[in-house]
């Protein structure tokens, strides 16, 4: 039970802090200029964006949840199980990003699903 | 001649990274699991054995390798694809799932059944496929 709370956990915060990410960048734009000055400046502005720091604040919660899940599981079932973050990743991307998945990548997702719940049948 | 003097680096470069991505995020989790396993779980998830074992983890050393670990396999990664397509690079973290098996059957001594290589197997297929997609589907703002 406990391991699929956090998994649950870490799945959710780690797909949502990504996606916050993400939609911090798409409001600070691409990146042209890859010298150190134009790198701190975009650092600098990307920290001033909100979503930025939300989406920080879920990463770090999910690598809390890993580091739980690793106290009382091994690495053999805890890597590979979160992988369902690629599911929870294109719903979430198709849903709040307004992406759109193509069907190559929904039978993708769907094929990881399938060995996750492999990994999980082989947990008991 | 030197075009393809220039060509084989830029090869030899990014299959260095790749390797480097590969091998750098399962390890980096494999220290993890290992840092873990000494720090222990908690029992009741009191506050106070919460912040005693958030103590025992940011004084272990097998957790603060885990951290370099992932930062080495992070810079790898963003560096590659500065010059790397990411349809290209990514699928290489496909083989990571296969790599973290390995590892934590050789380094930790971890049992891991047929029906579970099984599944790394499956995800390791699934994550290839995903990776195979286009990686922009919307338009440029």
């Amino acid at each position: 039970m406990r391991e699929f709370l956090f998994l649950t956990l870490l799945v959710i915060s780690g797909t949502g802090g990504e996606l916050c990410v993400t939609h911090a960048m798409k409001q600070i734009g691409e990146v042209h200029d890859f010298r150190p000055r134009a790198l701190v400046q975009f650092i600098l502005r990307a920290l001033r964006v909100g979503w930025m720091w939300l989406g920080i604040a879920m990463m770090a919660l999910a690598f809390f949840s890993l580091l739980a899940m690793l106290s009382f599981e091994n690495v053999s079932f805890v890597v590979p199980v979160t992988a369902l973050s690629y599911a929870a990743g294109a719903v979430g991307a198709a849903v709040f990003l307004r992406e759109r998945i193509s069907p190559q990548r929904w039978f993708g997702v769907a094929i990881v699903c399938v060995g996750v719940t492999i990994v999980w049948l082989s947990h008991r | 001649m030197h075009t393809m003097k220039e060509a084989a680096g830029f090869h030899f470069k990014t299959y260095l990274l790749i390797a480097f991505i590969a091998v750098f995020a399962p390890l980096g989790n494999v220290l993890l699991g290992k840092g873990m396993q000494n720090v222990g779980s908690a029992k009741d998830w009191a506050p106070r054995e919460v912040l005693q074992i958030l103590g025992r983890i940011v004084t272990s050393g097998y957790i603060w390798l885990g951290i370099a670990s992932l930062l080495t396999f992070f810079v790898a990664y963003m560096l590659v694809l500065t010059w790397a397509d990411y349809s290209y690079v990514q699928p290489s973290s496909s083989f990571a799932y296969a790599v973290t098996g390995l590892l934590s059957y050789f380094l930790l001594g971890e049992a891991i059944s047929p029906l579970r290589w099984l599944g790394i197997a499956v995800i390791c297929v699934g994550v290839f496929v995903v990776g195979h997609t286009p990686p922009r589907t919307t338009e440029r703002a």
